[in-house]
């Protein structure tokens, strides 16, 4: 076990990886420590809304002694619940569904067309990915005033498709240039116009970067907070996110209500995440990574 | 065949000029019409009346012209000034803590070991979960009353721990949150560059005799740094735009010495409808970003 010996021994049989037990210990050691900071939080959430307030203040790490489901019953029965997640449901795929059917065209434009001021328009569309959101906020409300869609759905989506355009646009074209122009070419000389190329070929053979751009603006709009936040006004419009903020400036000190509705608004995303875990790694990841 | 294709090319290309140019504007003129009135006219807006006392109805007045005056008096307002700095501890604790810890433990599971790609998973759920659920979490887990870290110090004889209501240890905690919902996310990254890293180099550099700390030091840092310097750039603008977690940790108290600079835009400047102030502070968010962005483009990122 001495470093000398190492090298040794390796060197005999250099694909076996010498791994020191003693490190795999403190390796499993902090892996566990870790992900008991991650998780403990949420699961005592998860069990906090089982319990009394009382048992809250005396067994806060445990399970319940006595499992009060009614706790999640009194919650989920409230109608809001489910008129929040159906609200943000319904952003949500909107959000989507216009994202990918203003995005998909002009990624497969500046991908496979040459057009005078390609790079230019392509330039200025991807300065996008710096501007803070947040700097548009109070004159997109304005806008959002006037054009009388202030406490609208619509009044969030269409911000949000064009907040997430530039990110959209930069992932499809580059995966749309992985399908060699001679393609295109060989279509057109067979007389397809760009529109059935686009529909019948780029598509069909980009479903995995459409539903990555799908997975982010969807993730992304489900979570949104800060322009629900400006826009909407009535709470039978809200998001989740809001509803859940509200729901906490009404029974600030009533916790086991509180975690009740916290654990069931987050659940649909942790169960989502949980069957689909491969798709969204690889879609929220993807991002950052192709950007 | 060859020739007749040869022959048709010009008439082709000729007509796929003018054909491709008017695909192309319908193609992709939605895109950039939205992005141009729904992002970068509001953008020109918020610089064009950052400059006036307005509240937004009607057109800003002439005689409400303040020049730089919004912004001599953001700079002059103390809790605009302590946004600035908790903006500037978020971004130094992300960059020192988070990302370190997120390389650390992507050096733990990247490779194929025992529980790998479970503690992967674990580790990335809290950045799939929305800000404000995640703050209300630790709300609950830092409340003065029921939260966890007060039965955890009254376990060992302790009192009652506040911690979002201490105004000195507020925007600490708020960090800790944040480092919590984020490391995962950038360990997912770092994971990613590191499994991108041919195993042959690993193991030519362990026949060369190098150890584990060496190999990392040689073989898989200069692999995954293109990564880094990926990763770092998107902390940093996430940093800049911090805001979502704040809201429910602390609303940017207490005595307002929580806040950042979107919270500050948003509580003193939306929430009271002051349109020109906030958009100075909207300004100086975005020349941030920017200044940022260029300068990282051009500096540090000008080999990716």
């Amino acid at each position: 076990m001495t470093d000398r010996a190492l090298p040794a021994t390796r060197y005999i049989e250099p694909t076996a990886r010498y791994v020191d037990p003693m490190w795999s210990l403190v390796r499993l050691l902090i892996l566990f420590l870790v992900a008991g900071v991650v998780l403990i939080p949420i699961l005592s959430t998860a069990l906090g809304g089982l319990k009394t307030i009382g048992e809250l203040r005396t067994n806060p790490f445990g399970l319940p002694h006595e499992w009060l489901w009614d706790n999640y019953i009194t919650v989920a029965s409230r109608e809001r619940v489910w008129q929040m997640l159906g609200n943000s449901l319904n952003i949500g795929l909107f959000t989507v569904a216009l994202t990918l059917a203003v995005g998909a065209p002009a990624a497969f434009a500046f991908a496979h067309l040459k057009f005078y001021g390609e790079q230019l328009l392509f330039n200025y569309l991807i300065l996008g990915l710096t501007f803070p959101f947040a700097t548009a906020i109070l004159p997109l409300f304005l806008k959002i005033r006037d054009l009388n869609l202030l406490d609208t759905h619509w009044g969030i989506i269409i911000p949000q498709v064009a907040f997430g355009m530039a990110s959209s646009v930069l992932l499809m074209r580059n995966a749309f240039r992985q399908i060699p122009d001679e393609v295109v070419e060989a279509a057109l000389v067979d007389g397809a116009s760009y529109a059935r190329i686009f529909r019948s070929i780029i598509l069909p053979l980009s479903l995995p970067i459409l539903s990555t751009v799908a997975i982010i603006s969807f993730v992304t709009s489900w979570n949104n907070y800060l322009l629900p936040l400006v826009v909407l006004n009535s709470p039978g419009n809200y998001p989740w996110p809001l509803g859940l903020m509200e729901f906490h400036s009404l029974y600030t000190t009533d916790w086991p209500s509180i975690l009740c509705y916290i654990t069931l608004t987050i659940m649909p995303a942790i169960f989502v995440f949980l069957i689909a875990q491969r798709y969204i790694v690889a879609g929220l990841t993807a991002g950052a990574v192709k950007a | 065949m060859m020739a007749v294709a040869a022959q048709s090319l010009p008439y082709i290309s000729s007509r796929r000029g003018l054909r491709g140019w008017k695909t192309a504007a319908i193609f992709t003129a939605p895109a950039l019409i939205l992005f141009t009135l729904f992002i970068v006219w509001p953008v020109i807006e918020a610089g064009s009346t950052s400059v006036y006392n307005w509240n937004g109805l009607g057109a800003p007045r002439a005689e409400k012209f303040l020049g730089l005056g919004n912004f001599q008096q953001l700079l002059g307002n103390k809790t605009f000034v302590r946004a600035l700095g908790n903006t500037g501890l978020i971004l130094a604790s992300s960059l020192l803590i988070q990302l370190p810890l997120a390389l650390g433990i992507a050096q733990l599971v990247a490779r194929r070991r025992w529980g790998s790609v479970a503690f992967r998973l674990i580790f990335f759920m809290p950045f799939i979960l929305a800000d404000v659920a995640a703050g209300l979490i630790f709300r609950f887990v830092f409340d003065g009353d029921v939260g966890l870290v007060t039965q955890l110090s009254m376990l060992f004889g302790g009192g009652e721990i506040h911690l979002l209501s201490d105004k000195n240890l507020a925007i600490t905690t708020i960090l800790f949150v944040a480092t919590w919902k984020y490391f995962g996310f950038h360990m997912m990254l770092y994971v990613a560059g590191m499994q991108a890293i041919d195993r042959s180099l690993y193991e030519a550099a362990s026949i060369d005799g190098a150890n584990a700390w060496q190999q990392f030091w040689h073989v898989t840092l200069p692999g995954i740094a293109s990564t880094i310097r990926l990763s770092v750039f998107f902390a940093i603008l996430g940093c800049l735009q911090f805001f979502d977690l704040v809201v429910p940790l602390t609303g940017g108290g207490p005595l307002n010495s929580s806040h950042t600079i979107v919270s500050f835009l948003y509580y003193f400047g939306i929430a009271r409808m002051r349109v020109g102030y906030g958009n100075a502070v909207g300004v100086t968010l975005f020349i941030l970003c920017v200044i940022v962005a260029l300068g990282y483009r051009r500096w540090i990122m000008r080999n990716d």
